[in-house]
């Protein structure tokens, strides 16, 4: 799902086709991870099945498939919905917090706000879960522990991410 | 609102050529537990400090109970800050060479409290606290939650209506602080105090009912 927006964010730049795609994900969101080719092109066919992606011709050259794709005015519109959405609290979720910023960075939507409303949305749940620890047996309360402490993780990364928007939002993009 | 206990508008405040707050405001209503967060540097101690009437603002108006604290004497502010509020700092708060009973009476006993009086009514908070058999311990001699805890009894003695708390965690575990911001807000609570919280840890935040964030010397709901 977060690798269908990246690549949405990656067209909204410019039309690519999908061997420029990967190289281009590989590049900014890949790190220890790159995405696999037929990965890439499985996720295109959804994102043309569902309007958000439309392909615009074939470029001439070698390989298998040198098709260019477009981002469609409702993938524009899914991928801000997408970035305006903050995501529910929860493990593991450092691939998409970070996608999102570079999304938004890299398309030069305001991050600082996403991260303001993905700081709330943390925070909230860190009282909420504070909150009912209160009263938690023992063994729900460790639990509980452990989900605040990952819930931090990922707080004391989005101020400091909010700490450094202004040099990442030109030289790193 | 009509049970707002205190209300900090537009302040600011200048050290040489850093401004601190430039147009900070904070709402307090009585019983509420307030955490003010934000990055290092952004203002938020400097807050805390002007609505609790240690510092006084360059520009701006603190209100507390109806009255201007930002209008008042040196001396008509300590006497306020010693009668309403309470204080816990990250350390350094407790005189070393008086035993922690005695801390805990001090307020009492600059009130004009007679010393038995203070100093039963200082006893009494080591059981509620978790600290029975502590009293006549030195600070030094203590662990720094057990400090910490010290420093709440003092902060609560005298009835405040407020505890300015600044880092009250900063020095201690997280099991430690985890205890001691429960029996910070359960025993505020049991006194009807509300409690301001300044911290940068979003844990201790957590134990408030909503937070203010402060960034550039302004605060955001």
């Amino acid at each position: 799902m977060t690798t269908s927006f990246a690549l949405l964010g990656l067209l909204e730049d410019s039309a690519r086709h999908g061997y420029d795609l990967k190289l281009a994900y590989d590049r900014r969101f890949g790190g220890a991870k790159p995405l696999r080719f037929g990965h890439v092109y499985r996720i295109l066919a959804q994102l043309v099945r569902d309007g958000l992606v439309v392909a615009t011709g074939v470029e001439p050259g070698a390989g298998p498939d040198r098709k260019t794709y477009a981002i469609t005015p409702a993938g524009v519109t899914d991928l801000e919905r997408w970035l305006a959405e903050p995501e529910e609290p929860q493990p593991q979720l450092q691939a998409v917090l970070f996608t999102k910023v570079m999304v938004a960075l890299m398309s030069g939507r305001p991050a600082a706000e996403y991260l303001d409303l993905q700081r709330d949305l943390h925070l909230a749940r860190m009282r909420e879960l504070t909150t009912a620890r209160r009263t938690a047996p023992p063994r729900d309360a460790l639990l509980m522990d452990y989900q605040l402490f990952h819930i931090e993780a990922d707080l004391r990364w989005i101020d400091h991410a909010a700490g450094r928007l202004d040099t990442l939002g030109g030289s790193a993009m | 609102m009509s049970d707002t206990l205190l209300t900090a508008r537009d302040l600011h405040k200048q050290f040489g050529v850093t401004e601190a707050l430039r147009g900070a405001g904070l709402t307090v209503r009585a019983g509420e537990v307030v955490a003010v967060t934000g990055p290092s540097g952004s203002g938020k101690s400097t807050l805390l400090h002007c609505a609790a009437g240690i510092l006084r603002p360059d520009r701006g108006e603190v209100v507390f109970d109806g009255h201007r604290l930002d209008t008042l004497t040196d001396r008509q502010r300590s006497v306020l800050r010693r009668e309403q509020f309470g204080f816990v700092f990250q350390f350094g708060q407790l005189v070393p060479e008086l035993p922690a009973v005695e801390n805990v009476a001090l307020p009492l006993l600059l009130a004009g409290r007679s010393r038995p009086a203070a100093m039963r009514a200082a006893d009494a908070w080591f059981d509620r606290l978790g600290l029975p058999g502590l009293q006549r311990r030195l600070p030094g001699e203590l662990s720094g939650g057990q400090g910490q805890r010290v420093a709440i009894a003092r902060a609560l003695v005298t009835g405040a209506r407020i505890v300015f708390a600044d880092e009250p965690t900063g020095a201690l575990d997280s099991v430690a602080a985890d205890e001691v911001m429960e029996l910070l807000v359960r025993t505020a609570r049991d006194s009807g105090a509300a409690v301001v919280v300044v911290t940068h840890e979003a844990r201790v935040a957590a134990f408030a009912d909503r937070g203010v964030r402060v960034r550039d010397g302004r605060a955001l709901p």
